[in-house]
């Protein structure tokens, strides 16, 4: 191995500016990948979906992309102006209610979950995409009523279910609230089951705690963007409770196909057309 | 509330949600085979998963309650140190909650209600409970308690630990004891996170509203059921016996039920909890923004 490198990408020495004003002109133009830690132009990523276009390490992205990604083209949305009331009058460091003011502020949303209708390759299917933007996509009351109604337009429209969870678990500011949605979104997802509906859970990062102990669980098919952590536990309260390191690759979605929690890894660029897929084997091609 | 003026407020009250946790975790408070013994006759236990192995923090049985038959399964902890190591500390791993639901179905084939005990710290974080699929294995169970078409009555005796709990609290009826806690997250484990700061646990427990009258309040449990003066751990037959009169009141209640009408009533309790909503200004949704 040399001990210098040449920078030789023709891309990159087209982009890089003039001396001077290098460091002005780069601000927020290039990125880091944590997964290869090589350095990436921030428009490369974005055309790939933020998926590293040197390793194919997937990077979080927002609802509203999901549901791009996701969708042919616009969707109605529903419950959009759906907010939690506070009901405990929960205050910490911080009340609540400025948490989520903040977080509306920030993400556009009410809540930590976009509920839409829209179609995929041709076929009509109801899509929920949570926002990990938005109190870590954390479930609360809002987040599971959504869901449930989102189920239960699944169930009377006879249409496919599809989820993308990204989200910490339950909502700690509303507490036992957040975790009876766990049983309000599992019940109804019974309901889906006896109506043989098809559900398809897609799991990224991050997929913990109550989520995961739901919905997240419970697709006829469960599958997962690579690398996304996905678990009960979060790794740090499993490492006090062990006392010990965890190891490499524990709860990453390799981590759990492996152990036969997954029924598929699919990359980011794929999930489209392998959802479509798995839509026509349950319900058969789009009328 | 007015969160704007903290000044004003009078001297501390004593913290009676963090007396309460105290309470819950008495190191002799009443544990579920302590209620067993008490309350049903010809108990046999029923072991395993039929998959991976049995969990001594669930116990599962079936049994006679007031000449009834009851199929029982409840979390629990030990007594004293080498029983608290095999029981888990009442953490159950993925077998303790398949077992759980396999015996529950076998109740629901054969027509028989369900009583299940809640009283758990948590469901257990560790490796193994992981690569068995903790998750998967709590999620299965609400989904399939929710099918059951027979009485399901679920109380909470000591600590309600979230999840870990939930996966045997989908009841048509779901009581707590009047001393016992039910929560998203353990008070500690709460401050740790949001105060950044597990000292703070009094705190959380009292932000979390976690006791039986918060949660009867808040419209997610059927009932409390009182204790005896000074707490269960003072009086355990006292405490069975009021424990004993809600079972069989709630059975005769539910009895009148059919298959179809208990998942019905059962899906429309849980279907209504937590719809505390506002209307968010809409700021963030107007065409244009």
């Amino acid at each position: 191995m040399s001990w210098f490198k040449r920078e030789n990408n023709p891309e990159k020495k087209a982009q890089k500016p003039e001396k001077g004003q290098r460091k002005v002109k780069t601000e927020g133009l290039w990125l880091k990948c944590e997964g290869c830690k090589e350095i990436i132009w921030k428009k490369d990523l974005e055309d790939s979906h933020n998926v590293c276009p040197k390793c194919g390490s997937h990077f979080r992205i927002d609802a509203v992309a999901r549901l791009q990604l996701l969708l042919d083209g616009p969707y109605q949305q529903f419950d959009t102006d759906l907010a939690s009331a506070d009901p405990l009058e929960f205050v910490d460091q911080r009340s609540y209610r400025e948490r989520l003011a903040t977080a509306q502020e920030a993400t556009s949303l009410a809540d930590a979950l976009i509920s839409a209708a829209g179609t995929l390759e041709g076929r009509k299917v109801q899509i929920c995409a949570m926002e990990p933007k938005f109190i870590g996509g954390s479930m609360g009351g809002v987040m599971g009523e959504k869901i449930t109604r989102a189920i239960e337009r699944s169930i009377t429209t006879r249409q496919p279910l599809i989820i993308i969870s990204a989200s910490g678990g339950a909502r700690m500011q509303e507490g036992a609230i957040s975790l009876m949605q766990l049983a309000k979104i599992s019940s109804a997802l019974m309901h889906l089951d006896e109506a043989r509906v098809p559900y398809i859970s897609v799991l990224t990062d991050p997929t913990t705690g109550g989520v995961t102990a739901s919905l997240a669980m419970l697709g006829d098919l469960n599958i997962a963007e690579p690398g996304a952590l996905i678990g009960f536990a979060g790794p740090r309260v499993i490492e006090q409770t062990i006392r010990q390191k965890l190891p490499e690759g524990f709860q990453r979605s390799e981590f759990l196909l492996k152990h036969g929690m997954l029924d598929a890894i699919v990359p980011r660029l794929q999930l489209k057309s392998y959802i479509s897929q798995a839509l026509t084997f349950f319900s058969g091609p789009v009328q | 509330m007015d969160p704007e003026t903290p000044e004003q407020t009078p001297p501390e009250p004593p913290n009676l949600a963090w007396q309460r946790v105290l309470l819950a975790r008495h190191p002799k408070r009443p544990h579920t085979l302590d209620y067993i013994e008490r309350l049903i006759t010809d108990f046999h236990e029923i072991h395993g998963d039929r998959l991976f192995a049995d969990d001594a923090a669930i116990v599962c049985g079936i049994g006679f309650f007031e000449s009834r038959p009851v199929m029982l399964v409840g979390e629990q902890k030990g007594r004293d140190t080498k029983d608290k190591l095999h029981r888990n500390f009442g953490m159950p791993k993925p077998e303790g909650y398949r077992k759980a639901i396999r015996v529950m179905q076998i109740a629901a084939k054969f027509g028989r209600p369900v009583i299940t005990f809640l009283d758990t710290p948590g469901a257990y974080p560790g490796i193994d409970a992981e690569e068995r699929g903790q998750a998967e294995a709590i999620a299965r169970n609400l989904r399939e308690m929710a099918r059951l078409e027979i009485p399901v009555i679920s109380i909470c005796i000591g600590e309600g630990g979230s999840g870990g709990a939930l996966a045997l609290g989908v009841g048509n009826q779901v009581f707590m004891m009047e001393n016992s806690v039910y929560s998203v997250i353990s008070p500690e484990s709460c401050a740790a996170i949001i105060w950044r700061d597990s000292a703070k646990a009094e705190q959380a427990a009292a932000a979390l509203r976690l006791t039986a009258e918060d949660l009867l309040h808040l419209g997610l449990i059927d009932g409390v059921i009182p204790e005896p003066p000074g707490g269960a751990q003072e009086n355990t037959d006292a405490a069975a016996e009021l424990v004993r009169k809600k079972i069989r009141d709630s059975l005769e209640e539910l009895g009148r039920l059919s298959g179809a009408e208990l998942v019905e009533q059962r899906y429309k309790k849980f279907r209504r909890m937590g719809n505390f909503f506002t209307t968010h200004a809409g700021r963030t949704l107007v065409a244009g923004d």
